[in-house]
């Protein structure tokens, strides 16, 4: 297991909470805070090492779309790059239900 | 425009279904709850987490795989508890566990505050969680504990659907339920197929064999010999409605637990010095029905 | 008794209840037997050895379908007896390796015959019966579930024979895909894991972690010291409430079990306010 934290400038306009997903086989869960402050904090728990950059990557990514300032936690089993993106754009979609 | 149905009346069925096997813990709960009542109670942003799995390098799960939420069911308070049996295969730790004790032994303790309050535990369980071993056995323990005290006051209903299936320390929790709701799907029984297996050698139980394994523990042998309350479809309305008519129909007249009398006598006709199959025990039980 | 295989259970319960245990009706490898113990009326469990099992993948003091089913018959009984009197102890001396893994435990459902029999200890336990385990072999799995698990108060020999466990080491090290050492190691970090006695009554289940000076042969003096902690935790149950909460209000468990006490209260503290 490697845990990674990350953290991003981020919009004025904060996240809503919102959780999704589960901590199965190549899937992943991410719970989303409104940060305190203008940043966007990312803590990832995963059991795939080695992959930081592409987390990295993955999140600004998603950010750019998403500016609004969150914490940010991932539970990650082992999830694609594609599967996380999804998990992230669901969420979005939970956290505007 | 007219619309000729081209597909069979099976395959329209299938399409307007919605499974619940695909649902996860969370959902599954939600379904089972009345519309709007779902009320979650140590949720994942409270982060009672496993306090071994990361000290042991594994990733945990915000709610530790276990969802409890308080609500109505047929329009009576209600408590539904659901494992998700993709973390971890639905094992049984700590924390999941004391939340499932902990949710038997407040609703029981509000039946006899004259709250009458019932119970569902929708089960996917691979058994006690090994990296935190005799700590899910104590625990489960507690769970046991619970059930037999709860259930003297209201219908305790466990549901298996599958993917995953019931087993070990669960499979013990769906024998204490009331009522048992299953899938064909669904598999219930106390040793997984690889572990005895494993035991007692391919002879006695071939895992990999799944027409066989289903033959012995799947949901439609389960219903045909009595393990089973209810046999329904993969089907979350169809699931929900079972549930709901359980209630209604109430206390039963004896706890499948209380059926000592009738085991015995059903052990006692069996020829032990032969294996059996599925349908062997089918129709020794039609021998021995009451 | 000449034709019973002798097991350490079966040599502590000849020791105990001065009976072999045996009930017509019961298969060989059920031990019931009532008793005196510190002047009162009690009940002896146990499971034995029964070469002759019925059951091919039972009798080697496996929890199988008939010691669930026919124990529930007998606790049954015990409770109905004394449903107007006093409640007699019931005291289970537990050397059993496991539950029976078996196609035909399966296909008569060994997963109902287990719960029946826990559920028969559980009511037993609220109806007054201060129900004691007596941990003095083997206490596996399904063992330590359908016998141990319910009782108000469990003792355990503190003795390197003396195993409770969720799986063998072995099992346990093919599933996790680890070697024994490295289980081993782990189990000294990780307290639920780990194989030792000593360890398992860190996590706050125990009564009693009990040295007996004659763990696979009892004599005068040892049975003597047995019985002195049975009737000790006996009047410790009655004293208490007729649940498991001893357990988790124990000090042990307020170091190793602070996850389960958190959920306790935030659940009671969330169902209130739900």
């Amino acid at each position: 297991m490697e845990i990674l934290a990350f953290e991003f400038p981020a919009a004025a306009e904060k996240a809503r909470r919102a959780h999704i997903g589960v901590v199965g086989s190549g899937d992943l869960e991410i719970l989303m805070d409104p940060s305190t402050d203008a940043k966007t904090h990312a803590k990832i728990q995963t059991s795939v090492a080695g992959f930081a950059t592409t987390w990295k990557a993955v999140l600004e990514r998603f950010l750019a779309q998403h500016p609004e300032a969150a914490n940010i936690e991932i539970n990650d089993f082992g999830a694609t790059p594609g599967t996380v993106a999804l998990r992230l754009q669901q969420m979005v979609e939970v956290s505007r239900s | 425009m007219t619309f000729t149905p081209t597909l069979s009346k099976d395959v329209l069925e299938l399409s307007s279904r919605r499974s619940y096997i695909e649902l996860n813990a969370r959902d599954r709960a939600r379904q089972l709850l009345d519309d709007g009542t779902f009320h979650e109670l140590l949720g994942p942003f409270d982060r009672v987490e496993s306090p071994w799995l990361p000290i042991q390098g594994i990733v945990p799960q915000a709610d530790d795989g276990c969802v409890v939420a308080k609500g109505k069911i047929d329009g009576q308070p209600a408590v539904v508890i659901a494992m998700e049996g993709k973390f971890q295969g639905g094992s049984i730790g700590e924390v999941c566990g004391m939340k499932m004790a902990e949710a038997f032994r407040l609703a029981r303790q509000d039946n006899e505050k004259g709250i009458p309050t019932r119970a569902v535990l929708s089960l996917e369980s691979g058994g006690v969680r090994l990296q935190e071993a005799n700590m899910g056995e104590l625990v489960i323990a507690e769970i046991y504990a619970e059930m037999v005290a709860l259930r003297k006051y209201t219908p305790l209903i466990v549901v298996i659907t599958g993917p995953t299936g019931c087993f070990g320390g669960m499979s013990l929790a769906a024998g204490l339920a009331t009522y048992v709701v299953m899938t064909r799907q669904a598999r219930l029984s106390m040793n997984g197929p690889e572990v005895i297996e494993q035991e007692a050698g391919k002879a006695e139980f071939e895992a990999s064999n799944k027409p066989f394994v289903w033959s012995v523990n799947g949901g439609a042998q389960r219903y045909a010999t009595g393990f089973a309350d209810v046999l329904v479809e993969d089907d979350a309305v169809a699931i929900t409605a079972a549930v709901r008519d359980l209630f209604r129909k109430g206390q039963p007249a004896q706890l499948r637990t209380d059926q000592y009398e009738l085991f015995i006598k059903r052990l006692s006709s069996l020829d032990t010095s032969k294996q059996w199959t599925g349908e062997d025990i089918r129709n020794a039980w039609k021998e021995n029905a009451q | 008794m000449s034709d019973l295989v002798t097991s350490r259970g079966r040599k502590w319960f000849e020791a105990l209840s001065g009976k072999d245990g045996r009930v017509a009706g019961n298969p060989a490898s059920l031990m019931v037997s009532p008793g005196t113990l510190g002047g009162e009326n009690v009940v002896y469990v146990g499971i034995a050895p029964d070469p002759k099992s019925r059951f091919p993948r039972a009798g080697h003091t496996e929890v199988g379908v008939e010691e669930g089913w026919y124990g529930t018959r007998n606790l049954r009984a015990v409770i109905e007896a004394d449903k107007n009197g006093p409640k007699r102890p019931i005291i289970t001396i537990i050397d059993s390796k496991s539950q029976a893994y078996g196609r035909r435990e399966e296909l008569v459902g060994i997963h109902l015959a287990a719960a029946a029999i826990i559920a028969a200890y559980a009511d037993a336990r609220a109806a007054g019966h201060p129900v004691i385990a007596l941990i003095v072999g083997r206490c596996v799995s399904g063992s330590f579930l359908a016998l141990a698990g319910q009782a108000n108060r469990m003792i355990a020999f503190d003795d390197p024979e003396v195993l409770v466990h969720a799986m063998y080491k072995d099992a346990a090290a093919r599933i996790t895909r680890r070697s024994v050492a490295e289980l081993d190691k782990l189990g000294e970090e990780i307290i639920p894991m780990a194989y030792d006695i000593g360890s398992f009554a860190k996590l706050g289940g125990l009564y009693a972690l009990l040295k007996v000076a004659t763990p696979d042969l009892p004599n005068d003096v040892t049975t003597a010291q047995v019985k002195k902690v049975l009737v000790e935790a006996i009047n410790d149950a009655r004293r208490s409430p007729r649940t498991l909460d001893v357990r988790l209000e124990s000090d042990a468990a307020k170091v190793l079990r602070k996850a389960s006490l958190k959920v306790r209260r935030m659940m009671a503290e969330q169902w209130a306010a739900a």
